[in-house]
């Protein structure tokens, strides 16, 4: 037990839980915190962003490549404010963090003092949790709770409101020990029972289809090779949502491809005319099921997921079990070699053969042009160009992400950033530089958007002054190409306010920034710039003009079914494709 | 609109609805009741009835007795989604567990003169209403009993001169030797 001030406590919790860098953003509120990091600069090393947005996604970025918790500091009032898109799409796709906001004197509070707000009371629904500290005395556990609750179940943010009287404030602290909160337990072991009624369903199973996702990735690399040996040993077909891609190898031949709105065709028909469904660590989303009451109507589900409320939300299932994905695949694997378990080979093989006739449908071919750069095309080559590299993919939000989803092949966990459950613009290049800070030797890339990236463009400066050679690959279409793309296909063509008007000259940004400016308008240039891009050893912005009218299939057009849905050459079926009460969905 | 043409859940149309009496065990904690009445307010659910007191002082626990309303699939969600929230140990449905007892407290004022004032008494001793108050030209009786039974004391007393109420909300309790 050391006497210290809270500021002291702040920094000496966190080197106690292993943090190396936090991002934040100083302001009056977290001045003494600030001069603690200052005079602790070899315990925790802070990386200042450009505005907190930028920091809660570069703690996203940083957490979900490394599996650690992600840490940020911030100001009260506005520093608070801004954190909060941050703190929802981290609660949206469960990333662990940890997010310090300063808050105005204790007995200031309730004062609308300056720089004041109900911080807790803001993000009490975007976090998994939050703590306003009061009491010195309540710090040090408040800090080591955070981290408990953060990183363990289901992962979330969990924000901890410190006063600054409470900074300045001496107490004692005390370290981090294996404690067990009062109440919050969340069960990680499946029911034993459950396994094997799962074991028998899969044996006995003639179409099942695995449908994983976040979960796996989010419960360790150990959950994604069980998964992989589980997948091997029953030889059954495997698709993922957009979260979970990388935890089954894309190279694989029992791989369909990414599942749902923008998925496969084999995807989403596996999914649609399976017998058993086995969901590992995925949620059933509006995106994945399209029309629910058409969604895979002949199949039996089994659904493992920690999150017992993740369970019959959207979808009636017959097996739920809920525990962490490492453990329940661990569990099935167990009781599946120990009984030889004997699924039946021949309604495989028939299954494979179905499968196989939709896969020859293509539903990915588009027409490559020798004049314009199509942005498929580009991830292509940006994939075949890089695949052989320790390489980590950033994207923002939008059609090119959908692309990159479709043609990044990723073939390892924890590589693949992207703002899935809250669709956040912006997210993708300071969660590139957050990954870039974790990973400083590998090639870490922004898929990005024109239009996505300007939301956060400032944080190219974070990238410089901290020398973190991240490349942003623009898919420069001059349109927020998803919304045009919605515009064309529901609204009669009529493109209200999607164009990107007035666009900088990405080249000079850069210059201006100091970073390297690419540009590429021609296909036959694209290998030689994409190959200058990865060489440059500083931040880079890739300017990769694309075909603006280019669309994103195949796709399930908004309230139909998952298994009916456009494929490129449909095009000019589209009009009658969506109804009426389709349009009013998003 | 077509519940047939959306791919969200078909908000219970279909469905029926039930009523279910929810006993929520929690840290008595600052902003643990908006942490459940957000959720609430948040996900669109109903709350007919809430009420909430420390009933364990040595390990500040509080409990919460929510009345719900939804068909059976968002009633599940409602229970995991309280289950879930850090400060809550545990949610029973005390409707589906086994029989329980549910009351509640009022308070009921009302005012009159004349044989009003003897109606009111009358009335209130057939209830079994006490008086706790009286002044020349009112009462106030306070009743306690199953939310249909001080409903029908209320509207009994609508025409003798009903002034105000208050209730306390449902309190429950499962029968029989357990605890929750």
């Amino acid at each position: 037990m050391t006497e210290m001030t809270g500021a002291e406590m702040v920094i000496e919790a966190l080197a106690d839980q292993g943090v190396e860098h936090i991002f934040g953003y100083p302001g009056g509120a977290v001045l003494p915190i600030y001069d603690a990091l200052f005079q602790s600069q070899d315990r925790v090393r802070h990386i200042l962003v450009r505005h907190e947005q930028g920091a809660v996604h570069a703690a996203e970025g940083y957490a979900r490549s490394t599996g650690k918790v992600g840490c940020v500091l911030v100001t009260s009032g506005p520093g608070a404010t801004n954190a909060v898109t941050g703190l929802t799409d981290a609660l949206c796709d469960s990333i662990p963090l940890v997010v310090l906001t300063g808050q105005v004197p204790t007995h200031l509070i309730g004062n609308d003092a300056f720089q004041e707000c109900d911080t807790v009371g803001i993000t009490r629904p975007c976090t998994k949790y939050n703590y306003l500290v009061k009491n010195i005395a309540d710090l040090p556990s408040a800090l080591h709770e955070a981290f408990h609750i953060a990183s363990s179940g289901r992962p979330g943010p969990v924000v901890v409101d410190i006063p600054k009287d409470i900074q300045f404030a001496k107490g004692a602290y005390s370290r981090p020990k294996e404690f067990q909160h009062k109440g919050y337990r969340p069960k990680v072991q499946g029911d034993p029972d459950k396994i094997k009624q799962a074991v028998e369903m899969i044996a006995a199973a003639k179409r099942p289809v695995f449908y994983t996702g976040g979960g796996v990735v989010n419960s360790g690399r150990k959950a994604s090779e069980l998964l992989r040996e589980l997948v091997k040993l029953t030889g059954i077909p495997i698709t993922s949502t957009l979260m979970g891609l990388g935890a089954f190898p894309a190279a694989d031949p029992q791989w369909l491809g990414m599942l749902g709105m923008h998925g496969t065709w084999e995807a989403n028909w596996a999914m649609h005319d399976c017998d058993l469904m086995i969901c590992i660590g995925a949620r059933f989303d509006d995106r994945i099921t399209g029309r629910l009451d058409a969604f895979s109507p002949g199949s039996k589900k089994i659904h493992v997921d920690i999150d017992p409320s993740s369970i019959n939300k959207n979808v009636k299932v017959d097996l739920p079990i809920v525990g962490d994905c490492a453990n329940v695949l661990d569990q099935m694997l167990r009781l599946w070699r120990s009984k030889p378990q004997q699924i039946d080979k021949k309604a495989l093989a028939a299954w494979w053969d179905q499968i196989g006739k939709w896969r020859a449908k293509k539903s990915l071919a588009f027409h490559n042009s020798k004049d314009i750069i199509k942005p498929q095309y580009a991830i292509q080559r940006l994939f075949e160009l890089t695949k052989d590299r320790d390489t980590y993919i950033t994207t923002e939000v939008g059609q090119h992400q959908m692309w990159a989803a479709q043609f990044y092949q990723f073939q390892e966990p924890n590589r693949w950033m992207t703002s899935g459950g809250l669709g956040t613009m912006g997210y993708g290049l300071p969660a590139s530089v957050g990954v870039q800070l974790a990973h400083p030797d590998s090639l870490v890339i922004d898929i990005a958007g024109e239009a996505s990236v300007m939301m956060t463009m400032q944080e190219i400066s974070t990238a410089v002054q901290y020398e973190l050679p991240v490349k942003i690959f623009i898919l420069n279409n001059k349109y927020m190409g998803m919304v045009r793309q919605w515009q064309e296909l529901l609204h009669g063509g009529r493109y209200s306010h999607s164009y990107s008007e007035a666009l900088p000259d990405f080249v000079k940004l850069a210059d201006a920034y100091h970073a390297h400016g690419i540009r590429c308008e021609n296909p036959g240039e694209l290998d030689d710039k994409i190959r200058e891009m990865i060489e440059v050893k500083k931040p880079v912005i890739f300017d990769c003009v694309v075909d603006p009218a280019e669309n994103c299939f195949p796709m399930i057009p908004s309230g139909r079914a998952h298994n009916e849905m456009l494929l490129g050459d449909a095009a000019g079926k589209i009009e009658d494709a969506v109804t009426e009460q389709g349009k009013m969905l998003v | 609109m077509d519940t047939a043409t959306t791919h969200y859940p078909a908000a219970g149309a279909s469905e029926r609805v039930e009523t279910r009496t929810l006993c929520v065990l929690v840290d008595n904690e600052p902003g643990v009741l908006a942490r459940v009445i957000g959720l609430f307010a948040g996900r669109g659910y109903n709350i007919d009835s809430l009420t909430v007191s420390e009933t364990e002082h040595q390990k500040h626990l509080s409990r919460i007795t929510i009345v719900t309303r939804g068909t059976p699939m968002v009633l599940e969600q409602i229970k995991n989604q309280l289950d879930r929230l850090v400060p809550v140990h545990r949610v029973v449905d005390l409707t589906t567990t086994g029989p329980a007892i549910a009351r509640e407290l009022a308070m009921v004022k009302v005012r009159g003169t004349g044989d009003q004032r003897m109606e009111a008494l009358r009335l209130a001793d057939a209830f079994r209403a006490r008086v706790i108050d009286a002044t020349t030209e009112s009462f106030v009786f306070e009743i306690t009993g199953a939310s249909d039974k001080i409903e029908s004391f209320i509207n009994l007393m609508l025409p003798v001169g009903l002034v105000e109420v208050s209730r306390t909300g449902v309190v429950a309790i499962a029968r029989g030797p357990e605890g929750m």
